[in-house]
């Protein structure tokens, strides 16, 4: 892709004086890219709907500031310096491609582009609209998440490839079509109406999330590429919380996020083993984190309406009741469960359920109730529900059943540490393998 | 933008119909294209004859081969459409949405060139 996108790795929270010092130009680039990178496309792409081409502006107009603010310093707002540069770049191709049936929208483009030079001091941030956008019904569920984190974030196709664990190319193309889609089908970068909030805005989150999960699931932090997919994904949270900060259900999903990214290294022992969550330690949770979710959940709920992300982030918080009680709050949790059960009618919810109820009421009391799920096709290639069958199993004493669940929960898993652990449980069963 | 509304449904559901029902329906559909037209975004509309009056055109090396019946041979047919100019997808598709045929058939949004 474009040299814009080797600035958005790393952040740098460095930002300009007037004197030219080594290396500064380029730690302020980077610093405006992760800032700025999305809402800069936001503006350049706001009424021609052409993302490529506000993308190839910006990578020219990026390194055009390296080149430049070594030499002559750092301009004092840099955000606008580099919304000139890529509005220059479009004019420019405009002014290269006026022949053919292009001409005309080019000349309109250029009108559009002079007329919105005047506004460079106070840059409008229309980043949610651009999210909006990339998570419009009209575009793939797939590819949501990662359109978002190209478009407003500045990642690459290669890097996005390898956190979602596609190839290169593969993912390249399918980005490229959803842009295509952007632009052809006249999907608007607005925020849209009333009536259609509440699904869109549910497909923005859905998106965000899917980016967490996605780097999340790298419990072992083999690749860092992903583990740092799961802090984007909370910068993006973040930010929708920050322009929407009386919606319940976007600090629903940033308490949830927060909540898991507390938990993060104490799914790992020093020596790497897997360690679920009942057997973790309260004192390897980030509590900072933890509060902040807290507060954040605390804050959604004044705001009155229930949704699924603030029923997650709920579950979540009454798992970690444990650090001050010492005890999980299973029956809250059970009445939680009900609720998001009721919600989605999900069976892998239906599933965690009655996990908790094996708390309050015994592993035989919910093994009938997931011996009522089993009907369900989804859920027999669901590798944690075989982890929950044996678990069952193994507590009721039906311990040759319980070694032939670990077999199938085994062979599904593709974490080894967490395939480690699984292992030794099945082990611990005292039997033959079968 | 134009968009051309794309009407597909069962034709065979038409006939079926009692007389009071397809009152309502028709009545639907001149309440909805009074609304496209009042809304001025309406630039064009009609309905098609049934599909068995279709004849589909081919050229293959030179020779043209000409058959009966429609392009498709699928469960719903297109029966009709609304070519209306909206300033993006999503007022396209607030109209498709509102369209008679969106109850009982699908409508395909298609933006025009240029």
């Amino acid at each position: 892709m474009s040299e814009a996108d080797e600035f958005c790795g790393d952040r740098h929270p460095g930002f300009c004086g007037d004197t030219p010092r080594p290396g500064q130009a380029r730690s302020t680039a980077e610093a405006v890219a992760r800032r700025s990178y999305g809402k800069l496309v936001a503006l350049l792409s706001a009424r021609s709907r052409n993302v490529s081409a506000a993308e190839e502006a910006l990578s020219e107009a990026f390194a055009a500031a390296l080149a430049s603010w070594p030499r002559s310093g750092c301009p004092t707002n840099p955000e606008a310096w580099l919304l000139t540069a890529a509005r220059r770049k479009l004019i420019d191709v405009a002014r290269h491609d006026e022949k053919g049936r292009l001409a005309a929208a080019h000349a309109q483009l250029l009108d559009q582009v002079l007329e919105e030079s005047d506004t460079e001091l106070d840059i409008p941030d229309r980043r949610l609209a651009l999210m909006f956008a990339c998570a419009h019904p009209a575009i793939e569920p797939g590819i949501r998440a990662p359109l978002m984190l190209q478009l407003v974030l500045g990642f690459d196709a290669a890097r996005i490839a390898s956190a979602f664990l596609v190839a290169p190319s593969t993912m390249g193309q399918r980005l490229s079509r959803a842009k295509n889609k952007i632009r052809t089908a006249g999907i608007p970068l607005r925020i849209p109406e009333r009536e259609e909030w509440p699904e869109r805005l549910a497909a923005v989150l859905d998106a965000v999330y899917a980016a967490f999960a996605e780097g999340w699931s790298d419990a072992g932090e083999l690749d860092s590429g992903r583990r740092d997919l799961a802090e984007e994904a909370l910068f993006l949270g973040r930010l929708v919380a920050e322009l929407l900060p009386e919606e319940p259900e976007v600090l629903g999903l940033v308490a949830l996020l927060l909540h898991a990214e507390a938990r993060r290294r104490a799914r790992r022992s020093p020596a790497g083993e897997y360690v679920p969550l009942g057997e973790q330690n309260p004192a390897d949770w980030d509590q900072a984190l933890i509060e902040e979710a807290e507060s954040l959940l605390q804050r959604a709920s004044a705001l009155g309406a229930i949704g699924r992300y603030q029923l997650e982030a709920a579950l979540q918080s009454a798992h970690v009741a444990r650090r001050r009680s010492g005890r999980a709050d299973w029956p809250a949790i059970v009445v939680l469960y009900d609720a998001l059960l009721a919600l989605t009618d999900s069976p892998v919810v239906a599933l965690n359920r009655a996990l908790a109820v094996a708390e309050l009421e015994g592993a035989a009391a919910a093994l009938q109730l997931i011996d009522g799920l089993s009907a369900d096709p989804r859920l027999l290639q669901y590798q944690p529900y075989w982890v929950v069958r044996a678990d069952l199993l193994a507590r009721t004493g039906a311990a040759a059943q319980a070694r032939d669940a670990y077999d199938v929960a085994i062979g599904l898993e593709r974490d080894p540490a967490v395939r480690r652990f699984l292992q030794a449980r099945q082990a611990a069963l005292g039997l033959p393998k079968s | 933008m134009q968009y051309l509304l794309m009407l597909y449904s069962d034709e065979a559901g038409w006939p079926t119909l009692s007389a009071a029902q397809k009152e309502e329906r028709m009545g639907a559909y001149n309440a909805y294209t009074e609304a496209l037209r009042k809304a001025d975004v309406l630039r064009g509309s009609n309905r098609l004859r049934p599909s068995n009056a279709a004849t589909t055109v081919r050229v293959t090396d030179g020779k043209s081969q000409v058959l009966d019946g429609p392009y498709a041979d699928s469960k719903e047919q297109l029966g009709g459409y609304y070519l209306i100019d909206v300033p993006d997808l999503d007022a396209a598709i607030s109209w498709a949405s509102r369209c008679p045929g969106a109850s009982h058939g699908t409508i395909e949004v298609r933006p025009l060139w240029g």
